[in-house]
């Protein structure tokens, strides 16, 4: 099992429910965000080019926030997700100088916190929170080995690109554009 | 021109708008874990090769000051800890992939060897008789037994198991100092280590950093040792050692400009920052100038007879190692890949 998303940049809109939604479900304190939104415009007047994009943590294949962790307080779980355990995280910050995505936060509690997939949701057979709000729906989730998925099907057809490849992270987060 | 434009909405708190998540403590840290690796190489280097007779602030005192460098270091890096409480769960696990865990537990084990090194001099270095603070002899008279009529030799532990470890410690004291020294050289290392491993981070993931990191704790432990001796062939001896570590330092910087200067799109851009961008002024004037040549030169001259005062290459050395591992810790965590 391969847990991934896929994010279509063509159809978002950069309205932030995603990010609200994120914050209600998982009780974010006040001032943080787990997944936020990022927008550039490249090239000069009048040849501009827009994107938009929800970001969050990429649960990367490779990923150097584990490798880091000196405690084994963030770890991988079944289906490529990458969770924190508070009780086991001494909050050494080594975790979010690896990410190449600052995807990473010190909770006001003293871990280190970060999206989970809404895990909690996905075991229920529910999609995370952001996913299940988009108003444009243009985000996909679901698991990469089974080709009948939403995700499987829609990186099949689409071009497909990740965030900083030459960080060598392996990302799972696919922006569709 | 090809320009982009990146606005993001997150504001997370030592995250946005510039990764700020180790401020003073880890450059003091890691500044603190080089210079104590040098004074516990250059002290286990001069035993080794049978020297610890001539050298003897660096086998006495070296050590002392060390053990102080690395209690302090500890305690600043518990305090960035944003979870301390659970520090102990550093020691749950050893994790070779993380450089965190390797620091932690090296320092696990150079501590206690640092303490039977300092435990093994201790006779030579306090003759209790000098000592005019009459409590810490009625405190002291707990573990050890004093004899005003002989000088030179004037107190003795009380316990025989002690006497007979201590005995045992000061017959031959090469296979500590062979532990010691490789250890030291594992802690000079790893101050280097803790940053090149994030390849996230453009400006510290460079193999590098690791000699760099040690050559300059080295060149630091020996400045140190060069100011607090009193004798003359100790102290020319260090300076020609910190003659040598300095230029080493230098090569190793303009190696490592020059093939992030030749290396990818987010090398170039990282080393622009040190070529004319924001942190040109700070890395030359502290580091370079400063830190390592005005020194160099001040220790050439005085090896040529000029008068110098030891302290000034001393200092400036020390601050130089200082300045450098901030700026480096401070400059690693503005730099990062643009998307
Ligand atoms: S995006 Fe960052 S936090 Fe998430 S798995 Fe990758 S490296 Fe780890
Ligand atoms: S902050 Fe916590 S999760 Fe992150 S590396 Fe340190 S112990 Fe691990």
């Amino acid at each position: 099992m391969r847990y991934a998303m896929a994010i279509d940049t063509k159809k978002c809109v950069g309205c932030s429910d995603c990010v609200v939604a994120c914050q209600t479900e998982n009780n974010i304190p006040i001032g943080y965000s787990r997944d936020w939104i990022t927008e550039t415009v490249e090239g000069t007047y009048p040849g501009l080019h827009l994107q938009i994009r929800s970001e969050r943590c990429n649960h990367c294949e490779d990923t150097p926030c584990v490798r880091t962790c000196p405690t084994g307080a963030s770890h991988v779980i079944e289906g490529g997700i990458v969770k924190v355990t508070p009780e086991e995280c001494i909050g050494c910050g080594s975790c979010i100088e690896a990410c190449p995505y600052d995807a990473r936060y010190v909770h006001p509690e003293g871990w280190v916190d970060k999206c989970t997939f809404c895990d909690h949701r996905i075991n229920n057979g529910q999609d995370p929170a952001c996913v299940s709000v988009c108003p444009t729906t243009c985000m996909y989730f679901g698991d990469l080995d089974d080709p009948n998925s939403e995700v499987s099907r829609i990186t099949a057809v689409r071009r497909i690109k990740v965030l900083a490849a030459e960080a060598g992270t392996k990302p799972q987060i696919f922006y569709l554009v | 021109m090809k320009e982009e434009l990146i606005i993001s909405g997150r504001m997370n708190p030592h995250i946005d708008p510039v990764m700020n998540i180790w401020h003073w403590s880890i450059p003091l840290y890691l500044f603190l874990g080089g210079l104590a690796a040098g004074l516990l190489f250059f002290a286990a280097y001069q035993t080794i090769m049978g020297k610890d007779k001539k050298f003897l602030t660096s086998v006495r005192i070296g050590p002392i000051v060390a053990f102080g460098a690395i209690v302090i270091g500890l305690m600043a890096l518990l305090y960035d800890l944003h979870h301390p409480l659970y520090f102990w769960q550093l020691y749950t696990t050893i994790r070779l992939d993380s450089p965190m865990s390797w620091g932690a537990w090296t320092l696990m084990l150079i501590m206690p060897l640092n303490m039977i090194w300092i435990f093994s001099y201790l006779k030579d270095i306090y003759p209790v008789h000098k000592c005019k603070l009459g409590f810490i002899r009625k405190i002291a008279a707990w573990i050890i037994t004093t004899n005003d009529t002989k000088p030179e030799q004037d107190w003795d532990w009380k316990h025989k198991i002690i006497r007979d470890f201590e005995k045992y410690i000061v017959k031959d004291r090469k296979p500590l100092a062979w532990a010691m020294a490789i250890l030291a050289i594992v802690l000079g290392v790893y101050t280097g280590i803790l940053l090149s491993a994030f390849n996230a981070r453009p400006l510290w993931n460079t193999a590098i950093l690791g000699p760099l990191f040690l050559t300059s704790g080295l060149s630091t432990g020996a400045a140190l040792l060069m100011i607090m001796t009193k004798d003359h062939f100790e102290r020319i001896s260090y300076s020609k050692i910190d003659i040598l570590l300095v230029i080493i330092e230098l090569f190793f910087i303009t190696h490592w400009f020059m093939g992030y200067q030749a290396g990818s799109e987010i090398k170039v851009h990282t080393v622009s920052y040190f070529l004319g961008g924001e942190f040109t002024v700070t890395f030359w004037v502290n580091v370079i100038i400063l830190g390592l040549t005005i020194p160099l030169i001040l220790e050439v001259m005085e090896l040529m007879k000029f008068k110098i005062p030891v302290i000034v290459p001393g200092l400036l050395i020390i601050w130089g190692g200082l300045a450098f591992r901030f700026i480096m810790v401070d400059a690693g965590q503005v730099i990062r890949y643009l998307y």
